[in-house]
């Protein structure tokens, strides 16, 4: 009879099985908040499809802000001089002119002169073929090729070409077109990253919807710890464990979901570039490559998912308790 | 600290003049005033209905009076801080009437619970905790889990955890009721045991058998009143 009085001599005693008849396979630490259950396995199937969603926008955002960045670069390497024939003027004689002002300037690697006869295979698609252009004003081009240091002054090409020229020769940098490229590429990619936000939010609020009913559930699980003697912050630690647990699996099946999509789409993209008109496609709409950035991304949401599940259902947790 | 003067030791629970009502209803209890002194064993009594549970529920603070002074451990707890509500708590274990195990738990980790939440290794209440399994009959039993164990089975799990931190008051909700007389007189035995090492004991229960075996106070409650029989 002297149960309490040995427990209380064996407190002090160094840890350790001190008993070698204990049993090997006796479960000694299981989660607190039962954790395998079937609200637990629907609100990781959630978070799942969300970081799943997530992950796509951010895969296409990338996609999209990587293409519309070669674009510019393309089209930022190149500029265009126009020479325009007027009455009285030799327009060989100015192009030529044109060209040579134009390889006289720093920075410039290169300049094309579009012949006539090519200058008028450019208006064919909106006039049609076979027709005489002869005794049409058709402007000539000369392409320029910057060098890659972008050490070329632009300003001052133009200034040279307006004096040298004027009102014959025209500078074109598609500075416009850059800037609607660019708004445009940019818009996409700030609408990617709203839904990524949009979707995390969601996952916090069908996170804090999730802790409640668990709470609600676990009512006399908190109730005992409390009287068994643990502090809110204890049992705020349990939930969020479990919780935090669940986000990551979630986060992780959706995070590889999206990138398994990803890598199926590229291939898929891939093998259809092969063909002439995937190559027009391509050329048109860039390649569909997500790359590192965006596959870091997609990895990046499912971690944050997972923060976000454990934060929120912790202050969710406080929340209630207090 | 123990004072020199005997009877002039802080009471381990104080009373007084506690009112409790739950919402608009009727006083469960009135006008209760009561003193526990330290390494004191008193059984609480009354009719069903009388407020033993109440009065248990005060004391662990899971309730506040309506009106009137409780203090725990020499504290007035009205006003205390969640901080020391959890402090005041680890001095105290709890039988509960219907055990309040946790069912996804196994009975080791039940009984371990109070010593887990201090953040104790698991390591360091191992053997303490499968000694105590093994004194109250549950050593075959500590890997099932509270829904495979019977009344009794349960009963003693439950004793077990109110135990297994070595309280300053312990506070038992007729924890005889589920077992049969031997083992009843036996958990009796552990109460006294625990008493003359210095816990105070409380034992809610209608058992007049149990009341019996034992000289000690009587806490009589009827009718929201509180008597005590010395």
């Amino acid at each position: 009879m002297s149960a309490p009085a040995t427990t209380r001599n064996q407190a002090e005693s160094p840890s350790g099985p001190a008993d070698p008849s204990l049993p090997t396979n006796l479960r000694r630490n299981a989660a607190l908040v039962p954790t395998d259950t079937a609200a637990g396995r629907s609100l990781a199937a959630v978070i799942a499809i969300l970081t799943f969603l997530a992950g796509l926008c951010a895969g296409a955002a990338e996609i999209v802000a990587t293409n519309a960045g070669q674009w510019q670069g393309d089209v930022a390497q190149e500029v265009t001089i126009q020479v325009r024939p007027g009455p009285g003027r030799d327009v060989d004689a100015d192009v030529a002119r044109a060209e040579t002002i134009a390889k006289s300037e720093p920075g410039i690697a290169e300049a094309r002169v579009f012949s006539k006869a090519e200058a008028e295979r450019l208006l064919e698609p909106w006039l049609g073929s076979g027709l005489d252009l002869s005794d049409l004003p058709v402007p000539r081009l000369i392409a320029l090729k910057l060098a890659d240091n972008r050490s070329a002054d632009l300003k001052r090409l133009r200034t040279r070409l307006t004096e040298a020229l004027p009102g014959v020769a025209s500078l074109d940098d598609h500075a416009l077109w850059l800037q609607r490229l660019s708004t445009a590429a940019n818009a996409f990619v700030g609408i990617g990253v709203g839904m990524v936000i949009l979707v995390l939010v969601a996952t916090g609020l069908a996170v804090t919807f999730a802790t409640r009913g668990a709470m609600a559930g676990n009512r006399e699980v908190v109730e005992v710890l409390h009287f068994v003697g643990a502090d809110d912050d204890y049992i705020a630690r349990a939930f969020q464990r479990r919780f935090f647990g669940l986000g990551l699996r979630g986060g992780a099946i959706g995070a590889g979901l999206a990138i398994l999509a990803f890598a199926v789409a590229g291939l898929l993209a891939r093998a259809a570039r092969s063909g002439p008109a995937g190559q027009e496609v391509e050329a048109l709409f860039g390649a569909f490559q997500v790359g590192l950035r965006g596959y870091a991304s997609v990895i990046l949401i499912g971690v944050i998912a997972s923060l976000v599940t454990g934060v929120v259902s912790r202050i969710t947790v406080r929340r209630f308790l207090s | 600290m123990k004072s020199l003067l005997p009877g002039a030791e802080r009471p381990v629970v104080q009373f007084e003049n506690v009112g409790m009502r739950y919402g608009l209803g009727p006083e469960v209890l009135s006008d209760v005033s009561f003193r526990i002194a330290p390494r004191s064993f008193q059984f609480l009594t009354g009719p069903s209905g009388a407020g033993k549970t109440t009065l248990l529920r005060l004391i662990l603070l899971s309730v506040r009076p309506t009106r009137g002074l409780v203090s725990i451990f020499g504290e007035e707890v009205s006003g205390i801080s969640a901080k020391a509500l959890t402090g005041l708590r680890r001095r105290m274990g709890v039988v509960f009437q219907d055990f309040r195990l946790l069912d996804h738990l196994t009975t080791y980790e039940n009984v371990a619970l109070p010593l887990r939440v201090q953040g104790r290794s698991e390591t360091s209440y191992r053997a303490e905790v499968v000694e105590l399994l093994r004194w109250v009959g549950l050593g075959e039993r500590m890997h099932a889990l509270p829904p495979l164990l019977s009344g009794g089975e349960k009963q003693r799990a439950a004793i077990a955890r109110a135990l297994i931190a070595r309280p300053d008051l312990l506070l038992a909700d007729e924890p005889t009721g589920n077992v049969d007389p031997g083992l009843g007189r036996r958990l009796l035995r552990l109460f006294l045991e625990l008493n003359k090492l210095g816990t105070s004991v409380i034992i809610a229960t209608h058992d007049f058998g149990i009341m019996d075996a034992v000289d000690a106070r009587r806490m009589v409650l009827g009718e929201g009143r509180l008597r005590i029989e010395e």
